[in-house]
């Protein structure tokens, strides 16, 4: 018996995807085999109480202020039903704002940043709700194919309230004129779930004279599973 | 009618230093966890044999050596926290220190053998890849209501066999694809 149903087709990715090349040697190519959730997959690690506050801010860490667009990113995480995900670990990284990663293996000819490592973690409150203040990432070439450039993206990493609700996925920005051409986002069959990838501009989370604010609401797996609890919140 | 769950994308080459920079999330049980201690080391291999050097990462998530997962109040404490994640090294190798898991049940009241559960996240992997970790010559196995799923030739793909030469090491090879590719579960 699956507790949480599977998702529709199309709206996640298949891992056989020859136009990203990286997956050619490493997807797959036997059918997974169904498992029924068992106990393993429905209980899940919680970290409620890691000491993390602080750490939303990636724009502190250096002796000043990082170089780029400051940008603030919030939404909400809910499950399937439209409850809020309460507690839920959100880590995210990123390139910096002339698209180059803190990491040995970026060799991108593009300046480092001193003041801006690219990491960030947050728990989600009461309501679900998480907030970053970063600083918006460059876009920047792959070998992929010639001449690629990935879209301007923050890496996301969330736990939610079983195993099975783990999800690692990647936010883009409006109107990216990359965005058509990225293999990555484009693996998603479904119109609807790569929209779903975009974050929007939004002038309430946009702090005057200081950050613009960008939503990216996620849906993480996951269903009440009794009766008793309260009705879903929309 | 239920959400959509959002759609999953690669983790990318360069996560490192957010995700596997702090030590203490690798540590799945703290020195004071209950149970025999064992080191799992897991070897990551593509197609072509090679390893996954550097660029792939693996979450474990296990129950304790009595059958019953953490909560919250274990996450930063020295007992049994069941969770956690290291990156391959640059032989595509990663090692969790931990406990060996008890029995649990199952899902309808069936049995489950002993064993851990894995997230393979890689570049070149658009969703995560989840698959299992039994203890061969485990008696338990034959009566687990996964393995048995799982076609009988390729059931020997989730087993880590004991090293012979260092009490408590179980080692695993997880093939990607190709030869003996590894079985992954649809969760």
């Amino acid at each position: 018996m699956k507790i949480y149903p599977p998702p529709p087709p199309g709206t996640q990715p298949e891992n056989a995807c020859d136009a990203y090349r990286s997956t050619l040697l490493r997807a797959p190519r036997l059918a997974p085999v169904p498992l029924p959730h068992t106990p393993t997959e429905l209980a899940g690690p919680r970290f409620d109480r890691l000491s993390i506050s602080g750490e939303s801010n990636l724009t502190n860490r250096g002796s000043a202020e990082p170089q780029g667009q400051r940008i603030v990113v919030a939404g909400k995480v809910i499950d399937e039903d439209g409850r809020p995900v309460r507690g839920a670990l959100v880590e995210i990284w990123q390139a910096n704002a002339a698209g180059r990663y803190l990491h040995s293996r970026d060799h991108h000819p593009a300046p480092l940043d001193p003041n801006f490592a690219g990491a960030g973690r947050a728990l989600t409150d009461d309501d679900g709700v998480y907030r970053f203040l970063t600083i918006r990432p460059g876009a920047y070439p792959w070998r992929n194919h010639p001449n690629a450039w990935r879209p301007a993206h923050i890496h996301f990493s969330l736990f939610g309230a079983a195993w099975a609700s783990r999800l690692v996925t990647q936010m883009y920005f409006p109107g990216d004129p990359l965005i058509p051409l990225d293999p990555i986002l484009q693996s998603i069959p479904d119109e609807e779930a790569k929209r779903r990838l975009m974050s929007s501009f939004e002038l309430d989370l946009t702090e005057p004279v200081w950050a613009l604010g960008y939503r990216f609401n996620i849906v993480l797996r996951g269903r009440e599973a009794t009766p008793f609890e309260e009705p879903p919140c929309r | 009618m239920p959400l959509i769950p959002t759609a999953s994308q690669t983790v990318g080459p360069f996560f490192n230093f957010a995700l596997t920079a702090d030590a203490a999330l690798g540590a799945v049980a703290g020195p004071e966890a209950p149970g025999e201690r064992i080191r799992l080391a897991l070897r990551l291999l593509d197609g072509a044999g090679e390893p996954l050097r550097g660029d792939a990462m693996v979450e474990i998530w296990q129950a304790g050596a009595d059958g019953q997962f953490a909560g919250a109040e274990e996450t930063a404490g020295a007992g049994f926290r069941g969770f956690g994640r290291r990156e391959t090294d640059t032989d595509g190798v990663c090692v969790f220190e931990t406990v060996k898991p008890a029995a649990e049940p199952g899902s309808r009241g069936g049995a489950q053998a002993p064993h851990i559960n894995l997230h393979v996240f890689a570049r070149g992997l658009l969703r995560h890849l989840c698959t299992r970790v039994y203890f061969s010559g485990e008696p338990a196995n034959s009566g687990d209501e996964a393995l048995a799923l799982v076609p009988a030739e390729r059931r020997a793909t989730l087993l880590a066999q004991p090293s012979p030469d260092e009490p408590g090491l179980w080692r695993l090879d997880i093939r990607l694809q190709g030869e003996g590719e590894t079985v992954f579960f649809d969760v």
